[in-house]
């Protein structure tokens, strides 16, 4: 599998460090429900099809990325900054 | 049995060689399957459950049948193919599975009861009783049953991983591959030919056709000319690609040394390589298919385009007396290829009624092989037709049932392959691989013509989506005769027909597994182990898939085909490891300490992939306990010195760091003075502990933060995300520092007095009072001290450049020791610490909260912080949690232990009476008792009361006294002193 880093450019996906899905960037307010800090810490989609997930490419140049793929084919759709990604 | 003139043999070099304890020679170019059979030798095996005599029966790396063990001892290689196998002077092989030998073989018995070994047979008979299976049954099956075995030594060869990069890579190097090579060469484009043999030239080298006038071989070697003088064009020989991954990643085997025993200095035997290629196109080639009919197993009987290929590679004369048996007119091809080379051809049966007759020897139409005779080797055969039963004395049947294009690696991503009934075959689905284009026999085009036609416009198409322009090359003139194939895939009749010729799988066996109702080619496979083992029935599976289709009713393409999955070919797990073994799968981590602590003959002891020494030995201390007390008793009285530069040392930057460090930490950072350190704690977002460590400001801007030492990568990645994830907006930058700084834990009464002897400006209580931190210059080296403690005692911690490490770390030790002190390893440290309640990641080992190891008012409740609103959560808070306490043995037993439970003093020490466990323990010199720290439900409210701690795994029971965990010198008057 490769990766491309902004960065770095392409790289074999064992330069990187899988955390999980995207959803760690969305992080509640500290005050907001306990519903929505449940589904931030806890809750998360297996979906067959595109996902977005947090690389980190610590073999390389240390940046924390957005990489959007898709599980049923492994094609990568997109990968951005994880510094820019928030939505 | 060689025949003058033919074959691709260099007849100069005769190579001596061992076969079962028996001397041949061969020549160069030879395989072991071609130099035995040019020897006579035709009985070359053992089946893999009956035992049944086998020979060859391909000519390629899917050959199922002879499989041999290469070289004895250490380095033996078993289930070696006797096809791919080149031989060398000195080569020694020995046949398998068998014994005492491959000529009379004692479980050769299992054949007489073959009735009895049907598919399924294992799992009906050895069903009771069931403790016998893995104590009886099991092993003797697996003794019985089975290929090579490996020596169980370690294997000296070296093996090697390497990564190789490439526009184009192609895949086999027959007609097709060699076109699309020399297409993608000329435009300039960066190319990768594999082939898995040891020359290129794939069925060239096997049958008797020209290209553009010439001999095939001699075609071959024009194109091999013009690719080697390319710079941009690489030759992989005796490359096998496996097994086709995501974004045009390849693996391959290349085996390096196999063709010969000398082993140069580094060399390895075989080399795993990665290949990225942004294009790939598969020219792979087909198999051929055997028919399925009686005994259709013995040794002489081999595929139609083995022989031809033992013939026109290896110029060996495969019988004195041919028959040939199959449905396409490769038969008549192979007919017309003996009789040029004097072999006598005694019949050609031709399953297709509308067979073409021949003036050069006798064709049987619409007849059928239905039986063969001969134990050792074939002696004749018996041919059905309509008129009857004939026999017919041969000793070589060269048989076809068709071609199976190699449509595997367009199936490792999930793909599926298609059925294209004129050729009786499947073929690769367009776009299975992305970025790969099929090519020649391997996409069901069998010509000569047509594998040269699609060569080119592969590269065409791979050179247009590269950006590069493609030559024009015509396509050679070759033959291009259109592939006439009827169904035909086994002869009905009694009596076993073999489908799988290494695990022993017949036709009988097949239509058992359906009429049992296992209709699934999936369930097929596994129940009757048709398609396992290491040839995972590339000759076989097809036909094997038409008896079921047959059997259930179904057509092949509603059956389907099972999954192919990598590789493609076996490959060792050494090859697959390679660079991974030993200290390639674990670097190891030194200290600038490591070399004078190991000349003191410190056991160490690993943290993370540190080492670190876990005590110094002095002259008459034989046990650990004795040097550890010492060590404790030496820091608490004079003072003690310890390599502490493992910990992890984040240097972080910016005019928010103070911001930034409030953020991943629960308490206040950016309160903190300049020059003073702060002990923090960093908690998970689900609240739960992640790690803790002293952070020291070193300027308004910047803060030099320690971790634990297993943590420090986990907290880099942490602080990392939480800035670049969560906090983009704050200005600060984080640098590892952990190598650039070698760092001592100097502790102790004395250890002012030993620091001001080294320090260009001595210190004192004033300038460097406790948690003080700052630039020092020790004997002119600039470095950093900072006023610490993990010991409990005066202490300091001096970095220095890590280029000064081991020079400053001799002279503390001289200091010291003239002091009457010295070093301290691991042991002594953990003790130190436990004696003062300090926690390790024994302690914070995920599961517990900040209030549980009692820091809840460490979560300051001014800010917001990582984990903060988590570790609000009531169920963190409530009663009952087990939380930390010191733990003292009062009573009989005097032992604690690690790992231990706690329970009532007069509660039944059962799981559901559970109330906490014992996390670390150690003897206090100083108290001159064991110590425990552990965790206990409602413990801080426990002061006093008397529990029962269990080891039931030792068979261990204490009573302790339950006792605030800072044991020794609870109101911290040394540390500051």
């Amino acid at each position: 599998m490769r990766i491309t880093c902004p960065y770095c450019g392409e790289r074999d996906r064992r330069e990187f460090y899988y955390r999980g899905a995207a959803v760690d960037l969305d992080r509640p307010a500290p005050d907001a429900d306990e519903a929505a800090w449940d589904d931030f810490v806890y809750q998360r989609e297996n979906p067959a099809g595109p996902t977005r997930e947090l690389w980190y490419h610590e073999g390389g140049c240390g940046a924390w990325i957005v990489v959007t793929r898709n599980t049923m084919t492994h094609e990568m759709i997109d990968v951005q900054l994880a510094s820019e990604a928030q939505e | 049995m060689r025949i003058d003139g033919k074959g691709l043999i260099d007849r100069t070099q005769s190579i001596p060689f061992v076969f079962d304890g028996v001397g041949y020679s061969g020549y160069s170019g030879d395989t072991l399957a071609s130099a035995l059979l040019a020897n006579g030798v035709r009985l070359m095996g053992r089946s893999f459950k009956y035992h049944r005599p086998r020979g060859v029966l391909t000519a390629g790396s899917e050959e199922p049948n002879a499989l041999v063990t290469v070289g004895a001892g250490a380095a033996q290689e078993p289930n070696v193919r006797a096809t791919m196998q080149e031989i060398y002077p000195g080569l020694d092989a020995h046949s398998q599975n068998r014994w005492p030998s491959l000529n009379f073989d004692v479980m050769g018995i299992n054949d007489l009861a073959a009735p009895f070994l049907g598919a399924g047979f294992y799992y009906k008979t050895f069903m009771w009783p069931k403790s016998f299976w893995e104590k009886l049954y099991e092993p003797v099956i697996r003794r019985a049953a089975g290929l090579g075995a490996l020596s169980g030594q370690d294997n000296p060869d070296k093996y090697e991983s390497a990564y190789a990069f490439c526009d184009l890579l192609i895949i086999g190097a027959g007609p097709a591959g060699l076109m699309a090579a020399l297409v993608a060469g000329r435009a300039g484009a960066d190319v990768i030919l594999a082939d898995e043999n040891s020359r290129v030239g794939g069925r060239l080298l096997a049958e008797s056709y020209e290209v553009d006038g010439k001999p095939g071989p001699v075609w071959v070697d024009e194109v091999l000319a013009e690719l080697a003088s390319m710079d941009n064009v690489r030759i992989m020989t005796r490359t096998t690609v496996a097994g086709a991954y995501d974004q045009g990643t390849f693996a391959a085997l290349e085996r390096v040394l196999h063709h010969t025993d000398r082993r140069p200095n580094g060399a390895p035997l075989e080399t795993y390589w990665r290949i990225v290629a942004k294009r790939s196109v598969l020219a792979a080639g087909a198999l051929e298919r055997p028919v399925a009919f009686r005994n259709n197993d013995r040794p002489g009987i081999m595929t139609a385009g083995a022989v031809r290929a033992y013939l026109n590679r290896w110029g060996v004369r495969p019988g004195r007396n041919v028959t040939i048996f199959g449905n396409t007119d490769d038969i008549h091809r192979t007919a017309r290829d003996l009789l040029d080379a004097g072999v006598h051809v005694a019949a050609v049966i031709d399953s297709r009624h509308d067979a073409p007759l021949s003036d050069d020897y006798e064709v049987l139409r619409g007849a059928q092989v239905c039986g063969t005779a001969g134990r050792k080797g074939l002696e004749a055969i018996t041919v059905r037709r309509a008129s009857g039963e004939d026999r017919i004395h041969t000793d070589c049947l060269a048989m076809t049932g068709g071609w199976n294009p190699s449509v595997h690696l367009t199936c490792h991503m999930n793909g599926r392959p298609t059925w294209r009934r004129e050729i009786e075959a499947f073929v690769p689905t367009p776009d299975a691989v992305p970025g790969m284009i099929t090519a020649g026999a391997c996409n069901g085009s069998f010509s000569t013509f047509a594998c040269l036609h699609e060569g080119i416009s592969a590269a065409e198409s791979s050179l247009s989506e590269l950006g590069l322009k493609a030559p024009k090359v015509a396509v050679p003139e070759a033959e291009d005769t259109p592939y006439v194939i009827s169904q035909l895939w086994a002869v009905p009749g009694k009596g076993r027909a073999w489908l799988d010729f290494q695990n022993d799988v017949t036709v009988k066996d097949v239509k058992q597994a359906a009429t049992e109702n296992f209709r699934s080619v999936e369930h097929v496979k596994r129940y009757t182990t048709q398609g396992m083992a290491t040839d995972q029935g590339k000759n076989s599976n097809v036909a094997a898939l038409a008896v079921l289709a047959d059997a259930t009713g179904r057509g092949i393409p509603e059956t389907g085909t099972t999954t192919f999955r990598p590789p493609y070919a076996p490959i060792a797990i050494a090859a697959l490891g390679a660079g991974a073994e030993g200290a390639g799968f674990k670097p190891q981590r030194f200290t600038t300490s490591h070399k004078a602590t190991a000349a003191r003959k410190a056991p160490m002891i690993e943290a993370g992939l540190w080492y670190r020494p876990s005590y110094f030995p002095k002259d008459g201390e034989t046990t650990w306990r004795q040097s550890c007390d010492r060590e404790v008793n030496m820091v608490r009285q004079t003072v003690g010195v310890c390599d502490v530069s493992t910990l992890g040392k984040i240097d972080i930057q910016g005019p928010d760091a103070g911001a930034f460090l409030d953020f991943v930490y629960t308490n206040m950072f950016s309160t903190l003075k300049v020059g003073r350190t702060r002990y923090g704690l960093m908690l998970r977002e689900d609240g739960f502990v992640m790690d803790d460590g002293t952070t020291a400001r070193l300027g308004e801007t910047h803060y030099l933060m320690t971790t634990t030492t297993a943590a420090a990568g986990e907290v880099m990645k942490h602080l990392e995300f939480v800035h670049q994830g969560l906090r983009p907006d704050l200005d600060v930058s984080f640098t590892s520092v952990t190598e650039q700084w070698a760092q001592f834990a100097v502790a102790g009464p004395k250890s002012r007095e030993l620091l001001n002897d080294l320090l260009d400006t001595p210190i004192d209580d004033e300038s460097w009072p406790f948690m003080a931190c700052g630039p020092i210059s020790v004997l002119g080296v600039q470095g950093r001290l900072f006023r610490i403690s993990f010991s409990g005692e005066h202490a300091y911690e001096i970095a220095v450049p890590a280029r000064y490490g081991a020079s400053l770390f001799d002279i503390l030790t001289k200091k010291a020791e003239a002091l009457g002190g010295g070093l301290y390893g691991m042991e002594a440290l953990n003790v130190l610490r436990i004696e003062k309640g300090f926690i390790t990641h024994s302690e914070i080992h995920g599961r517990t909260t900040a209030y549980d190891i009692g820091m809840g008012r460490m979560v300051s409740q001014k800010k917001d912080c990582i984990g903060k609103t988590m570790s609000e959560r009531p169920g963190l808070e409530e009663p009952g949690r087990e939380r930390l306490v010191g733990l003292k043995p009062i009573g009989e037993s005097r032992e604690l232990l690690a790992g231990a439970h706690l329970y009532k003093e007069e509660a039944e020490p059962v799981r559901t009476n559970d109330q906490g466990y014992v996390t670390s323990v150690c003897y206090s010199p100083t108290l001159e008792t064991m110590l425990g720290v552990g965790f206990l439900a409602d413990g801080p409210d426990r002061y006093g009361e008397v529990v029962k701690m269990v080891d039931h795994l030792r068979g261990v029971t204490t009573l302790c006294e339950v006792v605030n965990p800072v044991f020794f010198d609870p109101e911290g008057g040394r540390v500051r002193g």
